[in-house]
């Protein structure tokens, strides 16, 4: 995700990445990684606690001043089976949840224009 | 191209979610409102299917259940077609421009399996949980994709870019970019992506060092897609 300074508001890392904040840390589906104290403060996460103790790399471009945090290093690119939730713009410009679609079997495609 | 799928599985308790990538969300637009969807259509510009799901080409599909659980992590799909496109025929027609020949020639030597495919995607949705197709969690998270440090921070330099690229800042992007393609080669939708900005056919320009038909002609357009694994779930 994008950071324009290294506090991160909870909620949009929830919504981004598909880590959940709970009382035992950051989880993903049934995997869930204990966070030091101080990682939430002012009620802003710390992008260097969360980069370290997630293995998500944090990668600065110094020209413009921005952050991008990646996602969790953990072996493989599903860290838990539980789908994560997705939000996105559909092609007339409305959000769209994937849990919206929970009870149904669903298949996500990726497409391009050719 | 899924539209069909939908209309034949919808009313057996399947929803197609598309996501539209690397293409500029316009023309993306463009090519959706010419045959609206009735089925959720999304524009990911940012790629984060590839963070969530470990998307790395397209098209690409991941199953899940109605519990929300993934059941088939990403791997290449395709529809059935009426009327596949002959590559072949196309190259070598008059009418299509110079740039794009050895381009329709690759993928014409590209291995597709959408028989094979919509067997699997069939029988998941009318058997459920007892699909020989449907994989449990270990199953799932194994057959994802690799990721480790490298894969994670091409995802973050391919998001940066493209950060970088929409908030104008086209002369910061590439090196992000090139970046990502050197640590996650097997990604085609970065390079995709990457290239099309540069010239909508992905041809050579000199803002990388490759392009759609040298990579493919460097591994072969056969294994351009890796073979489905269709074998059951060890728990099968």
């Amino acid at each position: 995700m994008i950071l324009q300074s290294l506090e991160i508001d909870p909620k949009a890392f929830e919504a981004r990445t598909g880590w959940a904040l709970k009382p035992e840390g950051a989880c993903k589906g049934d995997v869930c990684v204990p966070l030091p104290a101080d990682a939430l403060r002012g009620g802003k996460l710390d992008a260097r606690i969360l980069s370290q103790r997630l293995g998500m790399p944090l990668i600065q471009d110094v020209d413009a001043g921005v952050w991008c945090l990646g996602p969790e290093a953990m072996g493989r690119a599903l860290t838990s089976a539980t789908a994560p939730e997705m939000v996105l713009p559909d092609w007339t410009g409305k959000q769209f949840h994937l849990s919206s679609l929970r009870g149904q079997k669903v298949l996500i495609v990726t497409w391009s224009s050719w | 191209m899924w539209q069909a799928v939908r209309s034949e599985l919808h009313p057996k308790g399947l929803e197609v979610v598309t996501v539209a990538l690397d293409v500029d969300p316009q023309a993306a637009r463009g090519w959706i409102e010419q045959t609206p969807p009735q089925h959720p259509s999304l524009i990911d510009s940012a790629h984060q299917v590839d963070e969530l799901f470990g998307v790395v080409n397209v098209p690409n599909g991941v199953w899940i259940d109605e519990d929300g659980m993934i059941v088939r992590p990403a791997e290449p799909a395709w529809p059935e077609r009426d009327n596949p496109p002959d590559y072949q025929k196309l190259a070598d027609s008059p009418e299509v421009p110079e740039q794009l020949r050895e381009t329709l020639k690759l993928a014409g030597g590209i291995r597709t399996q959408p028989v094979e495919y919509m067997t699997a995607l069939r029988d998941w949705v009318a058997n459920g949980k007892t699909s020989k197709y449907a994989l449990d969690s270990d199953e799932v998270i194994a057959r994802s994709g690799s990721r480790g440090k490298a894969e994670a921070e091409a995802a973050a330099r391919f998001e940066l870019g493209k950060y970088l690229w929409d908030a104008g800042r086209q002369d910061l992007a590439p090196k992000h970019w090139r970046e990502a393609h050197r640590l996650q080669p097997a990604n085609w939708t970065y390079k995709r992506q990457a290239w099309t900005l540069a010239d909508p056919f992905q041809g050579p320009t000199a803002l990388y060092d490759s392009c759609w038909v040298n990579d493919v002609r460097k591994i072969g357009a056969e294994n351009y897609y890796p073979p489905l694994d269709l074998s059951p779930g060890r728990a099968k």
